[in-house]
């Protein structure tokens, strides 16, 4: 039962049912199953999986021949945590759908997509994890042209084409890499080979770090990311901060750095400072916006840049805290955007300036909501914490100085979320907020899920951590970046 | 008992589980039972714990225990594990914590009757305990910090508990931010000591420092940074300004979390790791000199409010500053004794001044209490009793553990000593102020507050008699030599501070020296107290109104200063600014601006696409996922 193919074959066979249901009721039950189906299918891997630093799972077989593609993919402990926290999170974010009278169709896109983001995270040729890359943003694309706010074509296009350019380059550096393979092939291993002179790995780094950059995003290829996370549905939302986004840290670990070190070493000093900078930026910025998802797209930019500066720090404990920190921040990030949903629901405004005071009136709310903000700021036992606490370890050893700047997070992050929290949940009730509803249904499902993930990682965050412990350690051994 | 160290911590939190989960269920005297209850389980457990640490000293063991419960957090060669570690120092700290806890525990029985987040309260009193135990127990730096950020956060809650009022939760945001900022520092600290040391436990960071050499430059970086993390939690310059504004929350949190506990963490983590700071006497200055500074700033404020939580909110500081001019000078027994009467004193002083704000209908203005001995006289003679302890008149506890600081002071820097003692002078005399305020002369209320004046009841009145006899007693804990005694304290704690002491050899003081400094710190106090007593007591003097002109000492020291307005001046509003210019012009008009020109040149060129949104969309979706089947499934069928 522990077959990859099948595990992605899932939720494509699950989407192409969807796509054909109409009826709003019956889609939501249909992309339910589907989605626990595809969890259910995943614990084989999680028992079976062996802690060291081989590869696992593998499945190969010859895709397109002629042009030596290869269906190949397989699973290791740097995969493992994103294929779970990919199929782990899928679920609720169809659940928080449910408050939606939504067609088949975004349920189908959705599972797609998850498809796509699978076969990213276990990819072992060049191209299959170009085809994951962009079956994973079509999906994404549709759900918010169709079910976006206001601005969504002028946004979205924006977007698309940003995303797009950014494969683009990734598509010729594949290209470029391929070639020089001398058995023709496009898979990983062969990459890892290829002996390339400094110069050539330069560009291709430029070539990948843009790429990635875009997706995560880093400062300052970020600016379609707040216009795309404000006005998409939440469901994409979710998917775009809660998953997609650790397509572009997976690429750096999994791609980037171990085929052009010694572009890393020329330019991975000056990619730190762009994440150090988007800490502090994105951070400062937060403090004053008033639209609750805007907010949380700023400080999720701020906090990935954390994680992609403990990556170029390329030591075992900010890789270790970078792996761990896209398990958490999708986590809460997936939390936060929820509970904003539920609000803007609720209320039918983003504007923070008219919430306040719902505390009194929604308590469960406001508890796990606070719970999602500390787990969000690294409070010690959230899982937030131990993330923050390896990459800032790894960074220091990198430098103290990035460490002090992008320490700042601890002290800023509070600043902006404990404001929002504030103008949210504290205070009087104004005339809107005062009958406001607790939170019920699937609601409690969900925020429940994510309050227990939040704190179970924050205490004991030892097995998650010792799935990636062995090949973290030796991808770090076996790629040293000259300084 | 050692064995079940482990339970000691984990009793409050099952109260605040069980208290945070059944709080609309339970009725308010089960909540009350059960979360006073489970801090009396922790303290008998303590005291325990205590008996046979104290055994082992008598034995003339170090008597150090450590448990181990899991492995926490590990990558590479950092392993932290969640273990504990009780030793003399956090034997006493046990008791301390558990002990008074229960007492306001009982004490916010009474107090928070009426309350309708009756359960609420005892569940966050309950998870403050238990941060405020992991704190204490942490045998290494980052169970400490789980603990050191666990009690920001239950003070963050418990500030902003009535948080319907938008300045009491502003006060809680604004400890919670000043905190971080320490902690950050603490953050970078740790990091510093395990790359330094290879670990984050104390058992194996203190035998290798105290192996390094005096004034070594990664010594002073390490210490700098942990006391400014000190000076966030334990509310030192610069970064005091939060405890005032914390007085926002219930007055048994004042006592236990912004008095008695948590803001002594910082001393009791430089305390602990005081081989450090031994051997760093740059940092030692420093901590001596922020420490005096802040005395000596708080008390100057005190003397001129008129709120009497505010009044010993500055006294806090202020004492607290005195604990950390003992660190400085090397006076680590002195300055925990200080932190243990202190404990005792400050604890009965807010829990007194919550027994007149009850009585009051929730005033807090001196201005409207006066003659109050006759309805409260518990209340009355417990606030005496403490307030002599504070002011330094012997034989009371405070006078000992300051006497011991100033001892200290006058030999390493006789500047120290006198600044210390004019701060001794405003100690007594902004007490006997707030004492002869509130309790003595003419009532100024309303008449419906005087209808309404009444002793509190027994849950509230037991506690502070309990704390009364400490506060009166608690010196006899460290008689020093000069007057005969044992220094039982200090012989306790000795394996504590072996390796300073090893370092800065015994400290040694003419008896006839101490004497006359001791006689003229008694006498400084109650001279000031009498002066206090005629002016606000006898002659009835009442403090101005708000407005009122003063002059330019008494106008500086009524607005503190103006140091809030300094700090939203220089920090707070430029971040804000800052924060727009980001967004506005940076962001929007510069990246994004840039981004648009680029898209739009692309977007010219590229018309035909938008053809794409004009179709029907479902048909693309399927076709989307056909075609990537297809794709698969050519695979498949050529594999």
């Amino acid at each position: 039962m522990d077959n990859l193919f099948i595990l992605l074959l899932i939720p494509v066979l699950g989407a192409i049912a969807l796509a054909f249901v109409r009826q709003p009721r019956a889609a939501k039950q249909l992309a339910l199953l589907v989605s626990l189906i595809s969890v259910a299918a995943t614990i084989p891997f999680l028992v079976n999986f062996v802690p060291d630093a081989s590869m696992q799972f593998e499945q190969r077989f010859a895709w397109i021949p002629a042009l030596g593609i290869n269906f190949h993919i397989g699973i290791d402990g740097i995969s493992l945590p994103l294929v779970l926290l990919t199929n782990g999170l899928i679920p609720l974010i169809i659940l928080s759908a449910f408050s939606y009278e939504y067609k088949g169709g975004l349920y189908a896109l959705v599972l797609f997509m998850q498809a796509g983001l699978l076969l990213v995270f276990t990819a072992l040729d060049a191209f299959a994890f170009y085809v994951g890359w962009e079956v994973a943003l079509i999906p994404i694309y549709f759900i918010c042209a169709l079910w976006g706010g206001e601005n969504r074509i002028r946004v979205n296009i924006k977007f698309f084409i940003y995303t797009f350019f950014g494969s683009l380059l990734m598509l010729v550096a594949i290209i470029y890499l391929h070639v020089q393979v001398p058995s023709g092939d496009y898979e990983l291993s062969s990459f890892y080979q290829l002996a390339l002179d400094a110069s050539t790995q330069r560009w291709i780094f430029w070539a990948f770090f843009i790429a990635f950059a875009i997706k995560m995003p880093i400062f300052p290829f970020h600016t379609w990311q707040p216009d795309t996370y404000t006005e998409a549905p939440t469901a994409g939302t979710m998917l775009l901060a809660a998953i997609m986004l650790k397509m572009g840290v997976y690429g750096l670990i999994r791609w980037l750095i171990p085929i052009a070190p010694l572009g890393v070493a020329a330019y991975g000093q000056l990619a730190l400072v762009l994440c150090i900078i988007g800490v502090v930026y994105a951070s400062i910025i937060a403090f004053k916006q008033n639209d609750a998802k805007r907010l949380i797209a700023y400080s999720s930019i701020g906090h990935v840049g954390l994680i992609g500066a403990g990556v170029f720090a390329w030591n075992v404990q900010g890789l270790q805290g970078a792996i761990i920190q896209m398990v958490n921040h999708g986590i809460s990030v997936l939390g936060l955007f929820f509970v904003a949903d539920i609000l803007i629901r609720r209320l039918g405004t983003r504007d923070l300036a008219a919430m306040g005071g719902i505390a009194k009136s929604a308590p469960a709310l406001a508890i796990m909501f606070l719970t999602i903000v500390m787990g969000a700021i690294g409070l010690p036992v959230t899982n937030g914490f131990v993330g923050e606490f390896l990459l800032l370890i790894g960074i220091y050893q990198y430098g103290i100085w990035y460490a002090v700047f992008g320490g700042l997070t601890i002290i800023l992050a509070a600043v902006y979320l404990l404001r929002m929290y504030q103008k949210v949940m504290l205070g009087e009730p104004n005339a809107q907020t005062s009958g406001f509803a607790d939170v019920s249904g699937t609601e409690w499902i969900v925020l429940a899920v994510v309050v227990v993930l939040v704190i179970g990682i924050g205490v004991y965050p030892k097995p998650l951590l010792g799935i990636s412990e062995a090949a973290v350690t030796e991808l770090i051994n076996k790629v040293s970046l000259v300084k | 008992m050692i064995d079940l160290i482990w339970l000691i911590p984990l009793l409050p939190l099952v109260g605040f589980l069980l208290n945070g989960l059944g709080r609309n269920v339970l009725s308010k005297p089960l909540v009350g039972l059960l979360g006073s209850g489970v801090v009396l389980a922790s303290f008998l457990l303590s005291c325990g714990v205590f008996a046979e640490v104290y055994t082992a000293r008598q034995a003339g063991e170090p008597a150090v225990f450590i448990q181990s419960v899991f492995e926490w957090i590990a990558a590479g060669s950092l392993e932290v594990s969640l273990s504990f570690l009780v030793d003399p120092l956090s034997a006493i700290m046990l008791l301390i914590v558990t002990g008074i806890g229960f007492l306001i525990h009982v004490y916010s029985i009474g107090y928070m009757k009426h309350d309708a987040g009756f359960a609420k309260f005892f569940a966050f009193l309950n998870l403050f305990v238990f941060f405020m135990l992991v704190l204490v127990l942490g045998s290494n730096y980052a169970v400490m910090f789980i603990g050191w950020e666990g009690v920001g956060l239950c003070s963050y809650l418990l500030i902003g508990f009535w948080f319907k009022n938008k300045e009491f939760a502003s006060a809680g945001k604004k400890a919670f931010v000043m905190n971080r900022i320490g902690d950050l520092s603490f953050l970078i600290a740790v990091f510093l000591i395990f790359n330094t040391f290879g670990t984050l436990e104390f058992t194996g960071v203190f035998p290798q420092a105290a192996g390094m050499a005096m004034g070594d430059t990664t010594l002073l970086l390490v210490t700098l940074l942990l006391f400014v993390a000190a000076t966030g939690k334990s509310a030192q310059i610069p970064l005091f300004t939060w405890l005032p504004d914390a007085m926002a929350g219930p007055t048994p949190v004042s006592a236990l979390i912004h008095a008695a506990t948590m803001v002594t963490a910082g001393i009791y983590m430089i305390a602990r790791s005081n081989i450090l700071f031994t051997l760093s006497p740059v940092t030692l200055q420093i901590v001596a000199a922020i420490g005096i500074c802040t005395a000596l700033l708080a008390a100057a404020i005190a003397i001129t409010q008129n709120d009497i939580k505010k009044v010993l909110a500055y006294s806090t500081v202020s004492q607290l500053g005195y604990m950390f001019l003992g660190l400085g000078v090397g006076a680590f027994t002195g300055a925990f004794f200080h932190v243990i009467t202190h404990a005792f004193f400050k604890a009965l002083l807010f829990l007194g001044a919550g027994s007149v704000i009850h009585a009051m209908g929730d005033e807090q203005d001196m201005r409207h209490m006066g003659g109050l001995k006759k309805h409260l006289p518990i209340t009355y003679v417990t606030m005496l009793v403490a307030t002599i302890a504070i002011a330094g008149i012997p034989p009371l506890s405070g006078f000992f553990s300051k006497d011991e600081i100033l001892a200290h002071a006058f030999s390493a820097n006789k500047l120290l000593w006198v600044l210390g003692f004019v701060g001794a002078l405003f100690t007594a005399f902004y007490m006997f102020r707030l004492l002869s305020l509130t309790f003595f002369g003419k009532f100024r209320g309303t008449t419906e507050q005087a209808d309404h004046l009444h002793e509190s009841p027994a849950s509230m009145t037991v506690p502070l008699i309990i704390l009364a006899v400490l506060s009166a007693v608690g010196g006899l804990l460290n008689v020093p030599s000069a007057l005969g005694g044992g220094q039982a304290l200090a012989n306790f704690l000795s394996p504590v501070f072996a390796d300073s002491a090893a370092v800065t050899g015994p400290f040694h003081l003419d008896h006839s020296t101490e004497y006359v400094l001791m006689a003229v710190s008694a006498v400084g106090a109650i001279v000031m107290a009498v002066v206090a007593y005629r002016q606000y007591a006898v002659k009835g003097t009442v403090p101005k109104a708000d407005d009122a002109p003063r002059g330019v000492l008494a106008k500086l020291s009524y607005h503190k200063f103006y140091v809030d307005e300094l700090y939203d001046t220089l920090v707070v509003r430029p971040l804000n600014a800052l924060s727009v210019f980001f967004y506005r012009i940076v962001d929007r008009a510069g990246i994004d601006g840039l981004v648009n020109g680029l898209g739009k040149r692309v977007g010219e060129s590229a018309q035909g696409i938008r053809l794409l949104q004009n179709g029907n969309v479902g048909s693309y979706i399927f076709m989307m996922v056909i075609a990537a089947v297809l794709i698969l499934a050519f695979g498949v069928f050529n594999g």
